[in-house]
């Protein structure tokens, strides 16, 4: 039974990562989880410079899921390479470092330097988180932004460039074929949805930052329906993510188009989730005589 | 302050029983678990009866006793609700020991001062047991119902003095007014440890800091992962010249009171 898939260059020894921001810099699960049964290890965003992030509150529960402005707090890319990398590239399974900036040229900036550094499995651009001000978002939902960071990484780096596609567009084909055309290798789908919640008993919004990004079972109907829009758009492979709970809900991505998917805030409940998820695909590959995994992506059957 | 190793278990609830008015006390069997927590530490629970509500709550940890563990906690919303309504028998998943508890004073090293608001108090409770010194430890609460384990403590040969804002029990007013009293009588060598609401901790940390004594506060923020990955719940502490946000969940709960920044300036 063949478990593995390839990501661009990346090879990963099965279809599950985590998401970036839900399993910090990998280290803090591994008291928990054996890291080297994942297919790879996904880091919170890095910059150039260390952030120092939002004020509390930060999170916030709300019906089958949670609120967040972190605001990539992080500790910049020297402080991550001092801090975070001495472990990462100790593990069997690759690292995908999630990168951003506020300037394209710091994008490609970052890329270099993680290129430099060697052994790194691939980058991801994040060009779609909701919570902070400049950088982030504002490259995700404009074609022409989004070709000009990719194109500028592309140039930069040999390695996998994963971009990290905003879930807030009316349409996220052209978006996903403009990342396409500028040299990305692979998307990831999707990041969180713009959102807010008030306490009514102090008329108080519930984040410090007033509004955040929605994750969590809440969102995997759209999140499923945005990677079967961007699998019809291109011909990259895609890392579905948003909400997956367990094995059904991974493989409900693969079947809408995701060659790969990630494991996002499941981990703050329930560490072992990457781990029953990958376990549970392989039971049903092989209740369903499926010899390779890379017979489900796409393989969702809509009749005409 | 020690950090120490995690685990991440099903568990079974040996009871679950009202203590006071709405405070529950919840003793776990966890042999594993157990003997590796440290005074100050806490657990991560997740009440499994909730089915939309899906992170885990966190509760500091009260006594510890052959294979089990107990925490004491108010029902304050529908996390706690859920966990008050759950049986001796039925099973729940815990990580833990978690974060990074307070220093167990030495032998023959300072007298320990504590100070606790509400249920704070049975936060110290393994930090009084384990403390070869024995100390004083001031309790306030709203009314007399809030005061709760003092029994426990003056079963271990410490001093309590108890404070209610409603005078209803022990001394009328707020839980530093004793505590001065206390620090004027100018003895030497002495620590002082916190546990309660934000608005306690700062008063009680610019106490220490007018008599120049330690403090080691367990600080309260809002959490969610529990074991450093989320960062929601950052404390502003002094870094170099400036400040940095550092997890409650893994650099504290507990915080040296010098380090910890009251107001932020954005």
């Amino acid at each position: 039974m063949n478990l593995s898939v390839q990501i661009g260059k990346l090879r990963m020894q099965n279809p599950v990562t985590v998401a970036s921001g839900t399993f910090g810099y990998g280290a803090e699960y591994a008291p928990l989880i054996d890291l080297n049964q994942l297919g790879a290890v996904t880091v919170k965003g890095i910059r150039l410079e260390p952030v120092r992030g939002n004020p509390t509150p930060r999170t916030a529960e709300v019906t089958s899921g949670m609120l967040n402005a972190i605001g990539l707090q992080g500790p910049g890319v020297d402080g991550f390479i001092e801090k975070y990398w001495p472990f990462l590239k100790e593990l069997r399974v690759p690292t995908i470092i999630n990168i951003w900036g506020t300037t394209v040229e710091e994008y490609a900036e970052v890329a270099r330097q993680f290129d430099a550094l060697g052994g790194v499995g691939a980058l991801e651009l994040n060009v779609s988180c909701p919570n902070i001000k400049e950088g982030g978002a504002q490259f995700g939902t404009d074609c022409k932004l989004l070709a000009q960071v990719v194109a500028a990484c592309r140039q930069a780096t040999t390695l996998p460039l994963i971009t990290k596609m905003s879930p807030n567009v009316p349409n996220i084909a052209p978006l996903a074929k403009a990342a396409e055309d500028a040299g990305s290798d692979a998307l990831a789908v999707t990041n969180s949805f713009p959102a807010m919640a008030i306490d009514i008993q102090t008329r108080k919004p519930k984040l410090a930052n007033i509004t955040g990004g929605l994750t969590g079972p809440a969102i995997k109907p759209i999140a499923i329906k945005l990677v079967w829009e961007a699998a019809k758009a291109v011909k990259i492979p895609i890392i579905g993510m948003g909400g997956i709970q367990n094995a059904d809900d991974a493989i409900e991505f693969l079947m809408a188009g995701a060659t790969a998917v990630a494991v996002g805030t499941a981990n703050f409940y329930e560490p072992q989730t990457p781990l029953q998820v990958i376990a549970g695909i392989r039971e049903f590959m092989e209740r369903k005589k499926i010899s390779d995994v890379r017979e489900i992506t796409g393989s969702i059957r809509v009749e005409k | 302050m020690v950090k120490t190793q995690m685990l991440e278990q099903t568990v079974q609830i040996v009871s679950n029983e009202r203590d006071t008015d709405s405070y529950f006390r919840l003793v776990l069997r966890a042999p594993q678990i157990a003997p590796l927590i440290q005074p100050g530490q806490f657990a991560h629970v997740r009440v499994t009866p909730l089915k939309d509500a899906l992170l885990r709550r966190p509760f500091s940890i009260f006594q510890v006793a052959d294979g089990t563990f107990s925490i004491l906690y108010k029902t304050v919303g529908k996390g706690t609700d859920a966990l008050s309504r759950m049986r001796a028998g039925e099973k729940i998943s815990v990580i833990g020991p978690l974060g990074r508890g307070f220093t167990v004073p030495k032998a023959g090293g300072e007298t320990p001062l504590l100070v606790a608001g509400g249920y704070g108090m049975a936060a110290m409770y393994l930090l009084a047991q384990r403390s070869p010194q024995k100390g004083i430890v001031f309790v306030g609460g709203r009314k007399r119902v809030d005061i709760l384990c003092e029994k426990e403590f003056a079963a271990l040969g410490w001093d309590v003095r108890v404070t209610t804002e409603d005078g209803s029990h022990g001394e009328k007013g707020l839980v530093t007014q004793p505590f001065i009293t206390e620090l004027r009588r100018k003895m030497t060598r002495r620590k002082v440890f916190a546990c309660g609401p934000t608005p306690m901790l700062k008063a009680v940390g610019k106490i220490a800091e007018d008599f120049n004594l330690p403090a080691e506060l367990s600080m309260d923020e809002h959490m969610c992962c529990g074991v450093g990955t989320c960062l929601t719940c950052v404390i502003p502490v002094k870094a170099g010249d400036g400040w940095e946000y550092q997890r409650a969940c893994t650099e504290g709960p507990v915080f040296d009171s010098r380090g910890v920044i009251w107001e932020v300036t954005k």
